[in-house]
């Protein structure tokens, strides 16, 4: 071996990591305040803090702020370990970086000034698409580089889910935000009526497949068999599963527009479909929860694993509710009640969040030298803490939605509606209040984290590591 | 209709769909025939400890996938999914939304026929008719006059005594049947002097504090202006034109002189929508009887 080492960029990786907790942080709590303003309605405070405005800069901090922080930190460090080598792409890789600090910081500057395309989850205007695509291109650009430059035949099963949400969002976002701009701040889509909502849900529904289930069952792949330091359950499972899965989301989007102008054999597909991909959903969840068998008992001491395992059941719950409420008659009930709200966010907290933070908590001592967290009863704390929020936040929207369309669908004998609107809000107040309470809960895990990731870094020492020798190259 | 621009694209979606479908089952059925060593690794090692098991996919879960296949291929030969084909049950959305609602009026026929046999008056003094038509109005007409049916600005009150189009059975019917339609024209180009003495004038008329020199010159323009024409020589308003009385203190806009001269200046235009084609006869003489019931008494 020469004198001059390969070290892993492990730099990008502080860096993104850093950041997931600071704007998990920011776009909690303005998940929390705009929880408190359906709760509270005079909290909705001039135009730039009313809750149309802030409930985008909501979604768009958490899913693409925080989530993306993650994805990155964790893709990095993963593709970099696996294919036992360096990350690749130079100045690109602090371009990711700071591009897309800047595209957080231009979200919440324009959202709360109200300067928004009104597609939902894609609300940035033009200009700021253009720099989020060059940031995009540039992070394949690095991923799939570092791929081509491994030193393992073997791709690991992390990078197919990695490579595969880079790829899908890349196409997604250039699909659904083509647009005519018509000044600096504004642009009209490019399709119109039922085509334009048609590509907005094929948009919706795969960020939410792509961006917010590959990329994170990315991070599955690799944190679960590490921290439970046992082997992947099962490699033809993780085969099967990653095909149908990438394969049948792409179909899944019209089952947001049910009973709607969208013509009657399309709603039929995305239902289908929906369907289908329940087994390649909940293939991830068995790959992850089987890979623990036989060292169950690591569970209790381990809150890493907690999370880890924790979030896998939250991903089988969801994945099996969102193909029910795919069903028509099904949909005809839940569509446009707070059972929505309720099944994003089992997914979002419970799924999404809570392995990233596992995953953060596996990678902050390891990325500032120190053995383990500052605290590990508070990484303990902050699981009981989180995950009683989430189930504060998931019950009690289960039974405000279920209420809701209850009650829009009774009528008298005469066959006037039983319940005026109103009363259907009034009857959700109490849920709202509980709604708020889990959001205040879970965004207070947030702060012990960051609290605890301070006392982590604060003495440590950020060396350089060397990249390791694949197996077989060992003498 | 075809939902397709031509033939080719039916085509397009049905063999697509179908490969897709049946993409999912050839992928499990080939990738479930590999060899599998339960327990031993598949030989490759990640990053110092990575590895994965030989396993076979779980039993259950190769069947749950293969269930979900077969309902796909089931459900589509039922509904329609494949293209232009309507599927065997020849469901639609819009034929079970129809289906639904002519199931609804039909229960309810007989309740409403019941109704609408017996005149206005009798309606109105009917206690089950009469909480019928508050639901009737809770759900259609609230939004505009409110719950209490009290009104806000623009939209009247139904409670008092005052109507621009009159209170007589007859008259509520006509105006829920077909609608009404405000207008008062602008009358800027009277100048902005002449349009004070006018307000000050027409708040004269109601006994309002005003200035008693405009208000003799608005008197005079009242006429000239030709005001008379819809509100009258008396200023006590014409029904058959829908035109306020001017004289009481029931204000649709309100009776500041700012708002009056906005009034003045600007006209009004407002709308009742025509209910006849959307609940039909039987629910309109229900609410006809209801807005009636409303001001009785007062």
């Amino acid at each position: 071996m020469s004198g001059t080492q390969t070290t892993y960029n492990d730099k990008v990786v502080r860096q993104f990591a850093v950041m997931t907790v600071i704007w998990g942080i920011v776009g909690m709590l303005v998940g929390v305040i705009i929880a408190a303003q359906l709760v509270w309605p005079e909290l909705n405070i001039g135009p730039w803090l009313h809750f149309g405005r802030l409930r985008p800069l909501h979604t768009n901090a958490v899913i693409f702020a925080f989530g993306g922080c993650a994805l990155f930190a964790t893709s990095y460090w993963v593709v970099q370990r696996t294919c036992h080598t360096r990350l690749w792409g130079g100045p690109l890789i602090p371009f990711t970086f700071w591009g897309w600090q800047l595209i957080i910081v231009l979200a919440a500057v324009t959202l709360p000034l109200g300067i928004t395309s009104g597609k939902e989850y894609a609300e940035l205007e033009w200009p700021i698409d253009i720099l989020i695509t060059l940031v995009w291109v540039s992070y394949a650009v690095v991923f799939f580089g570092t791929i081509a430059v491994r030193k393992v035949s073997h791709i690991y099963v992390a990078n197919w889910f990695f490579g595969a949400f880079i790829i899908a969002v890349a196409l997604l976002h250039l699909g659904n935000s083509a647009a005519l701009p018509v000044s600096f701040t504004k642009s009209y889509s490019a399709y119109a009526g039922v085509q334009d909502a048609m590509i907005q849900w094929w948009y919706g529904h795969n960020a939410v497949g792509f961006f917010l289930t590959a990329g994170f069952l990315g991070m599955m792949y690799y944190f679960v068999p590490k921290q439970a330091g046992r082997p992947v359950y099962s490699y033809r499972l993780s085969v099967v599963h990653f095909w149908a899965l990438i394969f049948t989301y792409m179909w899944a989007g019209p089952h947001h527009l049910h009973y709607t102008a969208l013509p009657d054999w399309t709603q039929s597909v995305g239902m289908l479909f929906s369907l289908i991909l329940l087994a390649p959903s909940w293939g991830g969840m068995i790959n992850g929860i089987m890979t623990l068998s036989g060292a169950w008992h690591k569970l209790r001491d381990d809150p890493i694993l907690k999370f880890l395992i924790t979030s896998l059941s939250f991903y089988g719950m969801s994945t099996f509710e969102g193909p029910m409420m795919s069903i028509k008659t099904v949909n005809a009930l839940s569509h446009y009640t707070d059972w929505t709200v309720g099944h994003v966010h089992s997914g979002a907290l419970g799924w999404v969040a809570m392995v990233s933070i596992g995953s953060i908590y596996y990678l902050l001592p390891r990325l500032f030298g120190k053995k383990e967290m500052y605290s590990t009863a508070l990484v303990t704390t902050h699981f009981w803490i989180a995950t009683i929020g989430t189930v504060l936040y998931i019950a009690s929207m289960w039974i405000a939605g279920v209420m809701q369309g209850l009650m829009w669908r009774a009528v008298n004998a005469d066959g006037t509606l039983a319940y005026s609107f109103v009363e259907s809000v009034k009857g959700s107040y109490p849920f709202w209040a509980i709604r708020w309470l889990g959001g205040v809960l879970f965004l207070l895990g947030m702060l012990i984290m960051a609290y605890n990731m301070f006392k982590t870094i604060a003495g440590g020492k950020t060396e350089d590591v060397p990249v390791i020798e694949p197996a077989g190259h060992h003498a | 209709m075809s939902d397709f621009v031509s033939d080719f694209w039916n085509l397009y979606v049905i063999v697509i769909v179908l490969v897709s479908i049946l993409a999912c089952a050839v992928l499990l059925v080939v990738q479930g025939k590999a060899t599998f060593t339960p327990g031993k690794t598949m030989g490759h090692v990640w990053d110092e400890t990575l590895e994965e098991y030989n396993n076979p996919m779980p039993k259950w879960w190769s069947w749950l996938f293969v269930i979900t296949v077969v309902f796909a291929l089931v459900y589509l030969a039922l509904y329609p999914g494949l293209g232009n084909f309507k599927g065997m049950l020849g469901w639609t959305s819009a034929g079970q939304h129809k289906a639904e609602v002519e199931k609804m009026d039909a229960a309810v026929k007989p309740l409403f026929d019941k109704y609408l046999a017996m005149d206005v008056q009798a309606v109105a003094a009917d206690k089950q008719a009469m909480e019928m038509g508050k639901r009737l109005y809770l759900t259609y007409c609230m939004q505009c006059h409110g719950a209490d049916a009290r009104g806000a600005k623009g939209f009247p009150n139904l409670t008092d005594s005052d109507w621009l189009y009159g209170g007589a059975p007859e008259q509520i019917k006509e105006t829920i049947t077909n609608g009404r339609m405000g207008v008062m024209p602008p009358h800027a180009q009277l100048g902005a002097d002449t349009v004070k003495d006018l307000a000050n004038h027409v708040r004269s008329l109601s006994g309002l504090p005003h200035d008693s020199v405009r208000a003799a010159r608005g008197a005079t323009a009242f006429t000239e202006a030709g005001c008379v024409g819809c509100h009258g020589m008396d200023a006590k308003g014409n029904q058959a034109v829908g035109a306020p009385n001017l004289t009481d203190k029931i204000w649709l806009y309100g009776s500041s002189e700012a708002t009056i001269t906005e009034t003045i200046n600007n006209g009004r235009q407002n709308k009742m929508p025509a209910w006849k084609d959307f609940l039909g006869e039987a629910k309109v003489h229900l609410l006809t009887a209801y807005v009636f019931s409303l001001s009785q008494g007062k």
